[in-house]
């Protein structure tokens, strides 16, 4: 059973992994704002037709 | 720093989610097809066609690969990549990534379909293909998630939509599933042994096999059911609190649940609990996003009787909402007991993957093909008879494996006042539930024809309709790109840790797995017993035919500890019987009888006659024959190799056992063939695979199941 010994910390270092990813996010205010993103992914901005310019 | 804030002109990769879309269609069609021929080789064994390559054990990995990784990938892939960019305000990352990451996924599905059905395999479920397509998925894994992780370095919007998130736990965590689950040693290009063996094998496959539907067919299909159904419905979602919740607690619950494959097993009790415990946990987030995504379309109720779109997403959450009630039921213990190894289990699976990523993906696919060739959908009332029919279908499957699988689990355990058992005779209960078989046969075909409904209603509806040249959107930069003025590199930079970071983690992973793992598996990690010894050179090649044929796919090896099981089958198992096993072969149905004792159990010419015409031997039995191991001559030259790689996985071969395993491999199919001969056998059946088989048969539970208990 020492597989074991990789499975819980590797669903460990998962689960560690996006507790970082949480407090990261937040900290970085993804979530300071719980509403609006529900209604701004709703809204597609009309094309402008035409031609690419990539100013990237 | 807004003044400083760029307006850019940019367009989205919308060609890439159309070839997505197309596969997606293609390799359902596929998919469902193969489910359905199988469902009639369970009905009636004449379907399997007397071929190998047609035959059940290796149709049946095709069928659950394809529509797992072919339909539902497919159909991921194209949601992903359509709403991920208009989520970002961003094109894909990169146009070649794209294209290389489609081509790669469709080489893999076309090596799977060639390879499986030629029956070469991993023998484990959902993981059957061997070990260069394993590396092939994993770089294209990587090249999706760089194009994927890329694009959000690139973004025009700050905010990263709960959707994303979901497709951020798929991508990570499959990665990380594959590879664990994937560690195997190749004999040959087409041939490798499980890195794992017995109850570890066990414990990674089914880690690996129940995160596979949580991560592959839950969580991305979540992900696309806060885009689809919010833009369907014209309705932000009911709260986004909650979909936040609903987001955390799932991917910290889940990865837990796996042991709830392995109740009553010889896995340790705790490990077992601690499975039932989280998969009964994972109730409330499955529940509370069900709750979300149905409660986005309050107000829309008349919409969904009329728009196939909304239609099929709201039919897909009540069957979520239904599996994810079934799951934890299942994974409770005193239910389990009564479920497991019957077809109330593949009746479950569909609800899940017919009700709820089939009729999603329906609903996606309407919306997508209306959107991507700028036209309406061809005929609704073509979308709702593919409605009913997949419905009707559904249902037809569904109820009849609840009937099938408590009828078949009730005659198994059912014992008289003497303490008998009441049907002794496992063929009586096969006989009893084959009229199931044909009522999920008949729902299985109208799920299939529903589908091609759908395909010739898509069909039309695009060759209305017309695909633009690219539109071009504008949106602005984030604010950190302008801090330097016409620095255009700096931004490419900028997203470089992030891609480091996600291929790091990939690195460590494969890093840590290939140095941990052999170290720790060359300990002595179940105690062992001395009785149990390692298969024969004969055997193992015997074992290796078990697995090609596939038939762990409908024969179990593991008795529980229940009375009526040892009555049945023999003494409980325990873990030291499996420590050669390399993968393991527990199984997880039990379409035929357990085999973990079946050695000695009947003559070798029982075997001989049984593998030739199953049913002449057990009247009623609807086991293919398998004709192809008489004429087929046993492959004794791989021998040493096989042995060798064993050795360097554990099993305590030695070199002589090495050196001389063909000519000691033939002494025993020489002997074999003699007992066979006396029966009126030729005697050249010694140089056939069927003996080999018979031999891994006969040895299978004998070591410690015929000895005294110690």
């Amino acid at each position: 059973m020492e597989v074991i010994a990789i499975l819980i910390p590797l669903a460990l270092l998962l689960g560690l992994f996006f507790i970082g990813a949480f407090i990261w996010v937040t900290h970085k205010g993804q979530y300071d704002d719980l509403e609006t993103p529900k209604l701004r992914m709703l809204l597609d901005e009309k094309p402008k037709r035409g031609k690419v310019h990539e100013q990237e | 720093m807004n003044k400083s804030r760029r307006l850019e002109s940019f367009s989205y990769d919308d060609q890439i989610v159309r070839w997505f879309v197309i596969a997606t269609v293609i390799w359902g069609a596929v998919a469902m097809l193969l489910g359905v021929t199988i469902a009639f080789q369970l009905a009636d064994w004449r379907v399997n066609l007397g071929l190998p390559w047609t035959t059940f054990g290796r149709l049946r990995p095709l069928h659950t690969n394809a529509a797992i990784f072919a339909f539902c990938g497919n159909a991921i892939f194209a949601g992903i990549y359509y709403s991920h960019q208009r989520l970002l305000k961003a094109r894909l990352f990169n146009d070649l990534l794209s294209r290389i990451h489609f081509w790669g996924w469709q080489a893999i599905i076309v090596l799977a379909a060639v390879t499986l059905p030629l029956g070469i395999t991993s023998g484990k479920e959902y993981a059957e293909l061997e070990w260069p397509i394993d590396i092939l998925i994993t770089v294209i894994w990587v090249v999706f998630a760089v194009n994927f992780f890329g694009t959000i370095v690139r973004r025009r919007e700050r905010h990263i939509y709960v959707a994303i998130w979901f497709y951020i736990a798929t991508i990570i965590t499959v990665a990380v599933l594959h590879i664990v689950n994937s560690i195997e040693i190749p004999v040959s290009l087409t041939k490798s042994y499980s890195m794992y063996s017995g109850v570890q094998d066990a414990l990674v496959q089914w880690w690996y096999g129940h995160n596979a539907v949580a991560f592959f067919l839950t969580t991305p299909f979540l992900g696309l059911m806060y885009y689809f159904i919010p833009k369907a419905a014209n309705r932000p979602v009911y709260s986004y609190r909650l979909s936040i919740i609903h987001f955390w607690s799932l991917v910290f619950i889940y990865i837990w649940a796996g042991p709830h494959h392995l109740l009553y097993t010889t896995l340790p009790e705790w490990a077992q609990t601690l499975g039932m415990v989280f998969s009964v946990a994972l109730w409330m987030p499955s529940w509370g996003g069900m709750i979300n995504g149905l409660m986005t379309l309050r107000g829309v109720w008349g919409k969904v009787r009329t728009e196939p779109t909304l239609r099929f997403m709201a039919t897909a959450l009540t069957f979520y909402g239904m599996s994810t009630f079934e799951g934890p039921l299942l994974s409770i213990k005193s239910v389990n007991a009564i479920a497991h190894f019957t077809d109330w289990i593949p009746g479950h699976v569909h609800s899940g993957t017919i009700g709820w990523n089939y009729m999603l993906t329906a609903g996606i696919l309407y919306f997508l093909v209306s959107k991507l060739w700028n036209t309406e959908i061809y005929s609704k009332r073509l979308a709702s008879i593919q409605f009913w029919t997949a419905t009707i279908g559904l249902v037809l499957y569904i109820v009849s494996m609840w009937v099938a699988g408590v009828t078949q689990s009730l005659m198994w355990s059912a014992m008289d006042e003497a303490g008998r058992l009441v049907y002794p005779n496992f063929i009586e209960t096969v006989v009893r539930i084959v009229p199931m078989y044909w009522v999920r046969a008949v729902g299985g075909t109208l799920v299939f024809i529903s589908f091609l409904v759908m395909i010739y209603n898509l069909y039309k509806t695009a060759k209305k309709g017309s695909c633009e040249s690219a539109e071009v959107y504008e949106a602005y930069a984030l604010d950190e790109s302008s801090i330097e003025e016409g620095a255009t590199k700096h931004r490419s930079l900028e997203g470089m840790p992030m891609i480091f970071a996600v291929l790091s983690l990939v690195a460590i992973l494969v890093g840590s797995a290939i140095e941990i793992i052999p170290s720790l598996l060359s300990n002595n990690y179940v105690e062992k017993m001395s009785v149990v010894k390692p298969y024969t050179g004969l055997e193992l090649a015997g074992r290796d035919i078990y697995i090609r044929e596939g038939c762990y796919l409908c024969h179990s090896q593991t008795v529980r500890p229940m009375a009526h099981e040892v009555l049945r089958y023999g003494k409980a198992s325990e873990a030291a019987e499996f420590v050669y096993d390399h993968p393991f072969q527990w199984g997880s149905k039990r379409t035929g009888p357990d085999l973990a004792r079946v050695g000695g159990k009947y003559s070798n010419m029982w075997h001989y006659r049984h593998f030739m015409k199953p049913q002449e031997v057990t009247a009623g039995s609807i086991m293919p024959r398998y004709t192809w191991l008489f004429s087929r001559a046993l492959d004794y030259s791989s021998l040493p190799k096989k042995l060798d790689v064993m050795k360097t996985l554990g099993v305590p071969y030695s070199l002589d056992e090495i050196t001389n395993s063909v000519a000691h491999a033939k002494a025993q199919a020489e002997a074999i063939a003699q007992d066979l001969h006396a029966s009126g056998v030729p005697l050249e059946i010694q140089n056939k695979e069927v003996v080999a088989l018979i031999a891994y048969i006969q040895r299978l539970g004998t070591d410690y199941g015929k000895a005294e208990a110690p």
